[in-house]
């Protein structure tokens, strides 16, 4: 695949990504920041992101699985999680987060386990879109390419 | 010979045929609905209940009348009867068949005895038999069709008797006479049998069972089986004649006495309600002739409440007609009550049901409602932020060059932002008020300084020729506790609504006590402060002498608060009193406008209403101002009315309740941040003035300058100078602003900053006194700044502060000093920026705290790439630890955070900033490191540190609850380069 092609489908699948909702114009702001000082920086945050996230899933799920559920703090869990995912544009994540935050406001176990799964399953979706867009990236810096800007207007 | 012999007759004849005691319609087939067991098959059964004779009340006279009148009474009788008649004919005829075999056969004996002695004399007379055997059932007794015939006849047949010897000889008599002998012996032998089987014959019939004894046999089992049935049966039995009184009654549960019942009717008996029903009701059936079943609710005395199913059937005579009733009832009161109370659920379920879809219908309106509205308050919150945005790029742009037509242009544009923006502010806190998000703070405030300033505020703004004025009645409490800021928006909003619809005349507020005890003790405190107001040196003067004297002036004015504060006190101490009481305070705002017709006037209140579509298009406005008052005032325990004359004028008038305390020191407050603007008035003998009057200036001045309206807008309009006090006032309020007296070490107060500019601006200032430093506007309309006048309330605030612990006491003045430093910093950063002069000389201090890593790191780099780098903490008490440490430039403040959230961390830092100390810090557990505290006091804090929530929802986290606690702008996340310049721009460059 030359250079030009893996820019395309660069470009076409970022569109992809904002198109289907997986991201939000919150990541194009990632994306401005990113510049030859800070090559990698969207890479950066989104991978401080999958960390948090990863921890705050398994805080999240521990919470939920005690006798006496503490909302509070799963609230904050899912606080934190909006926070983050709002942060990088992860606008399915963010949106599961805040149907979630209803629930525990709700204290309603049931619908807590059935969001956290929901969030977990949007996480997981946009951690692999992103790792994907991030394989592409790489792949076309590694072909000597650069990475193409993609213009969206919201 | 034929003789018949009829010896087994008895045992021949079938006895078996019981005819059934019921009636044939009734039958013993299976199936049919009455089954009796037949007799002696299972007796065992019955046997084993026993039966207890139960009294039955029964009028046997008449039931054998009953059994003789009726239909089914008579054939069953008839049928008994004939049964029993052929019983008895059958033995009746048994024993004359036997009597006649009998006779006839001694007849026989007699004859032939005859004969032999006839032969004896006549020879050759032949014994001659006329006898033909005669069947003893001849057809004369055959009455009944189907009677058993008997099986066997036995015909004897007598043969001839031969003789060998010869006739007439003596051997010939003597065998003839043996033989006659050998025959008689052998028929009295035959007859002794006969008569032997007669006895025995006789002795069976004596041992067979009468049918009288088999009848009453069967009448007892049926009675048995009656009374098996019925012994435990919970129901009435009975008849009752044409006259409906009783002639039989079987009851299982008797309460009455025989004589009681019997012969009487149900009205006779019982007295209660359904007692006329059921009579009734046996009436008609007795009437119509066809059975019926009915419940009737009996209310006796004899047997309280029950109901009773009854069934009733008419008694018909042989001819047809009818002669009573059968009763049968039975008492089906739990039946009932159950099947009542089962309705009444199913009825409380339906409602419930109904309910509940009603419920779930208003449930979801009420949530749609709410949707919408939180929609409304979101959008509206998401819009003002950008929007504020534009209008001090705006306002930024309009200090720039511009030639005439773009500052037109310019000011088109900033008048409409600041309309949208007012509309928003509006609906916000309509939304805020019905949420019920609206928090009400209690400070102590002075009411005639309110008014004053919510006057004066109007006064210069003011375009047209009107006078405003204020009373205030002298029994109206100096202080009292309430919202003052939502009172004076309450005021400001009805006196605006004034001014617009009122062409010429004047515009007033009349503040009063109503109808209530407790403000005595106010009004002693009033007099010996108005015995101050002598105090206060009157000063008419310029604006610099007014700087100058300022100074002089203070010292005065720093007394009087002290000893008005001493005259109070002495008066409480004189009274003892309560620390709190309550005051309802009349309030009036009238003018001489158009005012308003009176169908209009319900509408009036309701949010985006105007009186017209008109009046919309001539004066402008949302609609939403009249609709917040009354939503305030109504929050706050008061009612919002009108009176209203048109072409004459309207007076709105509200009444609330406020909280007078009497103990309290106000001057030593430092927390008494609302009342401090009034404080400067405390500190003259304001504090009891009790009328205000703003004139109008003459047309030809407002007129005269440059078209721009904005420039006119911004002018000062004001002309309070007519009364000496007045006057006084006004100077009293500007010369006690700034402190000068402790802030003399060279820092520039805010005032000085203003004043400075208009008075260079503006030399007709002068005359205007303290008002001019609200409205910087100028005649020339220079570079200033607009803006300045859009940060007026800012400035305003940073004023309050920086005065607001008027230093009556040497304590202090220290304090005071270091806010008046900062306001006056503060402010100097804002005229900069307004005047996009200077850049700030130093890298601004930046502090981010936010406890989410990705969103520090995404505003970490955007701040990067705007150039600034920051320091993050990650919770509420770090941050106070790192304010401690050193002071900040800007705070941008996470709202939600572990520990301790923004809005606490940010109260703490106000707090530290208003007392000079981190005792509330300490309070909260946060221990200042040891090196804290001399940092702090080598590097004292100068300025108010602007404190930036950052708010994930507008809604939970709203911006006024930001406001509240300290904060001076918010952020909604995610940030995004936009907001954080912005934010930037306002705050910092």
């Amino acid at each position: 695949m030359d250079v030009g092609q893996m820019q395309r489908q660069l470009v076409e699948y970022t569109k992809s990504l904002f198109i289907e909702g997986y991201l939000d114009s919150q990541f194009l702001q990632l994306q401005q920041l990113q510049d030859e000082s800070n090559p990698s920086f969207v890479a950066e945050v989104v991978s401080l992101f999958f960390e948090d996230s990863e921890r705050i899933l398994k805080d999240l799920t521990f919470a939920l699985e005690q006798k006496i559920i503490d909302f509070k703090k799963v609230d904050a869990h899912v606080h934190q999680f909006k926070g983050s995912s709002s942060s990088i544009g992860a606008q399915r994540v963010k949106n599961a987060c805040i149907a979630f935050r209803g629930y525990c406001e709700e204290q309603n176990v049931n619908s807590c386990t059935r969001c956290l799964q929901q969030v977990k399953q949007e996480y997981f979706i946009v951690k692999n879109k992103l790792e994907t867009l991030f394989r592409l990236e790489h792949q076309i810096i590694g072909a000597g390419g650069s990475i193409p800007m993609v213009e969206l207007s919201f | 010979m034929v003789c018949e012999m009829e010896h087994d007759l008895m045992e021949d004849m079938d006895i078996e045929v019981l005819p059934s005691m019921w009636p044939e319609d009734i039958g013993t087939d299976a199936g049919k609905q009455f089954n009796i067991e037949k007799p002696g098959s299972d007796q065992d059964m019955l046997e084993e209940v026993t039966i207890v004779e139960e009294p039955t009340i029964v009028d046997f006279k008449r039931l054998m009348e009953l059994t003789n009148y009726t239909d089914r009474g008579s054939t069953q009788l008839t049928y008994f009867m004939k049964y029993l008649e052929y019983k008895q004919a059958n033995a009746v005829r048994l024993l004359r068949e036997e009597l006649d075999n009998l006779s006839k056969q001694r007849q026989e004996v007699e004859l032939r005895k005859l004969k032999i002695l006839e032969e004896h004399r006549f020879e050759d007379i032949r014994y001659g038999d006329d006898k033909r055997p005669v069947s003893i059932l001849d057809e004369v007794y055959d009455i009944w069709q189907d009677r058993p015939r008997r099986k066997n006849d036995v015909v004897v047949q007598n043969k001839g008797i031969e003789i060998d010897a010869e006739y007439d000889t003596v051997v010939y008599w003597k065998q003839r006479a043996l033989h006659l002998e050998k025959l008689l012996e052998a028929s009295i032998q035959r007859e002794q049998t006969l008569i032997e089987k007669l006895e025995e014959s006789i002795k069976n019939l004596e041992r067979q069972s009468t049918p009288v004894e088999e009848l009453s046999q069967i009448l007892k089992r049926a009675d048995n089986f009656l009374h098996f049935i019925l012994q435990n049966a919970p129901i009435v039995i009975g008849h009752q004649d044409k006259e409906l009184r009783y002639r039989f009654i079987y009851n299982h549960f008797p309460r009455l006495q025989e004589e009681d019942i019997i012969g009487r009717t149900d009205v006779e008996i019982f007295t209660g309600s359904g007692v006329r029903e059921s009579q009734d009701f046996k009436r008609e059936v007795l009437e119509k002739g066809l059975p019926a079943k009915r419940e009737i609710t009996f209310e006796t005395e004899l047997f309280g409440s029950k109901t009773f199913l009854i069934y009733v059937e008419p008694v018909f005579s042989k001819a047809g007609e009818t002669i009573g009733i059968n009763y049968m009832g039975m008492d089906v009161t739990d039946q009932v009550r159950k099947r009542e109370r089962m309705a009444r659920i199913r009825e409380e379920i339906a409602v419930q049901k109904a309910k509940e879809t009603e419920l779930n219908k208003t449930i979801h309106i009420t949530e749609e409602t709410m949707r919408a509205k939180q929609m409304l308050a979101t959008m509206s919150h998401e819009i003002r932020s950008p929007l504020s945005g534009v209008v001090s790029m705006a306002e930024i742009l309009s200090t720039t060059k511009l030639d005439k037509e773009q500052r037109q242009l310019l000011e088109v544009m900033l008048s409409s932002g600041d309309l949208v923006l007012q509309l928003i502010n509006d609906i916000l806190d309509l939304s805020k008020v019905e949420s019920g998000a609206m928090k009400l703070e209690a400070t102590k405030f002075r009411p005639r300084e309110v008014v004053k300033h919510v006057l004066q505020t109007a006064a210069a703004s003011l375009q047209k020729i009107l006078t405003l004025e204020g009373h205030v009645a002298d029994d109206v409490p100096i202080e009292v506790i309430g919202d003052v800021l939502r009172i004076r928006q309450i005021l400001t909003n009805l006196v605006s609504n004034a001014i617009k619809f009122t062409h010429e005349g004047k515009v007033g507020i009349n503040l009063s006590v109503v109808a209530r005890p407790n403000f005595g003790q106010s009004e002693d405190g009033q007099q010996k402060i108005s015995g101050d107001k002598s105090n206060v040196s009157v000063s008419g003067l310029s604006e610099e002498k007014y700087f100058s004297a300022s100074q002089n002036g203070s010292s005065d004015e720093c007394r009087s608060p002290v000893k008005s504060e001493r005259s109070r006190n002495g008066a409480t101490e004189e009274q003892p009193h309560s620390t709190e009481t309550t005051v309802c305070i009349r309030c009036d705002v009238y003018d001489t406008g158009i005012g308003i017709p009176e169908k209009a006037i319900p509408t009036l209140f309701k949010r985006y209403m105007q009186v017209s579509a008109d009046h919309a298009r001539k004066y402008g406005g949302t609609g939403l101002g009249l609709a917040i008052c009354k939503q305030l005032v109504e929050l706050m325990g008061g009612r919002l009315t009108v009176s209203s004359k048109e072409h004459c004028g309207s007076t709105f008038t509200f009444i609330l309740p406020y909280k007078v305390s009497i103990a309290c020191d106000n001057s030593d407050d430092p927390d008494d941040k609302l009342s401090d603007m009034e404080k400067d008035d405390a500190a003259s003998d304001d504090a009891t003035q009790g009328f205000f009057q703003f004139q109008p200036r003459t047309l030809g001045s407002l007129f005269s300058s440059n078209g721009s309206t904005r420039a006119s807008t911004l002018r000062p309009q004001k002309l309070g100078l007519a009364l000496p006090h007045n006057l006084n006032g006004f100077s009293q309020n500007s010369c006690s602003l700034p402190s000068n007296d402790v802030t003399s070490n060279g820092t520039t107060s805010v005032e000085d900053v203003i004043r400075v500019t208009t008075v260079t601006d503006s030399p007709e200032m002068s005359e205007s006194g303290s008002s001019t430093t609200h409205k910087p506007g100028t005649e020339n309309e220079t570079v200033v700044s607009r803006d300045k006048c859009a940060q007026l309330q800012n400035c305003i605030a940073c004023r309050e502060i920086g005065v607001e612990t008027k230093p009556s006491k040497i304590q202090q003045s220290s304090e005071t000093q270091e806010k008046d430093n900062r306001t006056c910093q503060c402010v100097t950063s804002r005229s900069d920026s307004t005047s996009t002069v200077a850049k700030p000389p130093l890298e601004p201090k930046i502090l981010l705290v936010e406890d989410n890593n990705v969103n520090v790191m995404v505003a970490r780099s955007m701040m990067k790439q705007l150039g600034h780098s920051i320091n993050v903490v990650n919770n509420g008490v770090e941050a106070v630890r790192a304010v401690q440490r050193r002071n900040y430039d800007l705070i941008l403040m996470d709202v939600c955070m572990p520990v301790m959230n923004g809005l606490e961390a940010t109260k703490l830092i106000r707090s530290y900033e208003e007392t000079g100390n981190w005792d509330a810090a300490t309070k909260a557990g946060i221990e200042p490191s040891s090196s804290t505290s001399d940092l702090q006091n080598s590097e004292p804090s100068t300025k108010r540190m602007p404190i930036i929530a950052m708010t994930a929802n507008a809604l939970s986290e709203s911006a006024e609850e930001c406001y509240a606690n300290g904060m001076d702008s918010f952020v909604s996340k995610p940030v995004t380069f936009q907001k954080l310049k912005e934010c930037l721009a306002q705050f910092v460059l």
